[in-house]
């Protein structure tokens, strides 16, 4: 079973040279420190920064240079600023190569669900929905499970939908999987964790076809 | 030279009144119009519908204004930041239309570029698009979404001269451009506001003629959100 780490190392391994990528907050945000350094990659945050760097050193934090998380953050050479509906028109315009983002549930037909509680928590959708309805390439970081145990990968979403359809890859501390034809796809086993298991954990339909190889990290 | 200088913020605010709509720029609380929220709760006006990305934090920027219960109406994106907004709404006192931040900042654009609405795909097949119109494009579908309408709009630049151009720097920029000419009145409040020839033509992101008033900002207090940082080794 991966940690949070442990699935930000595996999508790292999405991220190709040349790529523009959008990183969503908690579980993606990590996806950067484990990056290869001998590709070329520029993380674009939607607050309107395009070539994003390391956190600052302390003493040289700047108020106006933070990230979609609103933390303060530095920027590398090569990189630019711009306002938010510049921002947008990237990702809605389908610039941006790769969006990775977290998920509260997905769907088997690729539903999913990731900003609202109803009653318990409204913080709303941020850049979730713009992200979801217009990136052609979406890799979902999640839990397979919730707290007490439940499946998060559902025949159907049960909270309110942040967008229909979109969900292609999901990368879990259980597995790799795809999303197509109505089913997830088994692709790859995380460490430890055996095919019955992910089915055990998978409420949605789920597709096994073969040797399910382990995750090579 | 048309000049869009006033003397600060009392005469930079004049004409707000209880039920307008305000446009404010800013993400969290980086690049937020400071002197202008400060000015809004020493005039106590009430009844306020406020669009804005974000809501501040409970005791600064947006903030201020919940604390005093002057905002009826919040148009955002994300509002996590605020116990006292989540209080509010939750009791029902604060009406909120939460809306997908690329739309909200185009919303805003359309506005300012005479556009009445656009289509987008954000919110397809969620409850952003009940009720609004919807229509298949090449075989995706998109939503309708009309621009804005506000009253006025408050926005901050770091530098600005007396004809209202503006320049913005780093993430402060934000959604301050795409604020400015999309209501009736564009204040815009600048770090250093500077005599007209002192800035580059080449270099200003806002030309004046999207803003009718400018002045100087005081006191900035720039706070941090999120004050992350990394070790020296």
């Amino acid at each position: 079973m991966l940690d949070k780490n442990g699935i930000a190392k595996r999508i790292a391994k999405e991220v190709k040279d040349g790529y523009y990528v959008n990183l969503g907050i908690g579980i993606p945000t990590l996806v950067a420190n484990f990056v290869r350094n001998d590709i070329e990659v520029e993380f674009q945050s939607e607050n309107g920064v395009l070539g994003m760097g390391p956190f600052p050193f302390e003493g040289e934090e700047d108020a106006d240079i933070i990230n979609a998380g609103k933390q303060t953050i530095t920027t590398l050479p090569g990189a630019s600023f711009f306002d938010s509906a510049t921002s947008f028109g990237m990702i809605r315009g389908q610039h941006v190569d790769l969006t990775i983002l977290g998920a509260m549930e997905v769907a088997e037909n690729g539903d999913i669900a990731n900003w609202k509680i109803p009653g318990k928590m409204v913080k709303g959708m941020g850049g979730a929905m713009d992200l979801v309805a217009s990136a052609e390439n979406i890799i979902v970081a999640m839990m397979h499970t919730n707290k007490a145990g439940q499946s998060k990968l559902l025949k159907k979403c049960t909270l309110p939908l942040t967008g229909v359809g979109c969900v292609k890859k999901i990368v879990s501390n259980m597995a790799v999987l795809e999303v197509r034809d109505n089913a997830f796809h088994l692709l790859e086993r995380a460490p430890g964790v055996s095919v019955e298991e992910i089915k055990k954990a998978t409420e949605g339909k789920l597709i096994v076809e073969g040797t399910v190889p382990e995750m090579v990290l | 030279m048309i000049k869009k200088t006033v003397s600060g913020v009392q005469e930079a605010l004049k004409g707000v009144q209880n039920g307008m709509t305000f446009m404010l720029g800013g993400f969290g609380l980086c690049g937020i119009p400071e002197n202008a929220i400060s000015e809004l709760v020493r005039l106590g006006i009430t009844d306020i519908t406020c669009i804005s990305n974000n809501a501040g934090v409970d005791d600064f920027g947006l903030g201020l204004l919940l604390q005093q219960h002057q905002i009826k109406k919040m148009i955002s994106s994300y509002v996590g930041e605020n116990d006292e907004f989540e209080r509010q709404m939750l009791s029902g006192e604060l009406e909120v239309e939460l809306t997908p931040q690329g739309t909200l900042a185009e919303k805003c654009r359309a506005a300012q570029a005479g556009f009445p609405a656009f289509y987008t795909p954000a919110g397809y097949g969620t409850e952003v698009a009940d009720g609004k119109e919807t229509r298949e494009f090449n075989g995706k579908m998109y939503v309708l979404e009309e621009a804005f309408k506000a009253d006025f709009a408050f926005v901050k630049a770091w530098k600005g001269d007396e004809a209202g151009n503006l320049i913005f720097k780093g993430t402060a920029r934000n959604f301050n451009p795409c604020m400015c000419g999309a209501a009736k009145i564009t204040v815009a409040e600048v770090e250093e506001l500077l005599p007209a020839g002192s800035l580059d033509p080449n270099e200003i992101h806002i030309p004046g003629i999207f803003v009718q008033r400018i002045f100087q900002g005081q006191r900035y207090e720039k706070r941090i959100e999120q004050r992350t940082v990394r070790q020296k080794n």
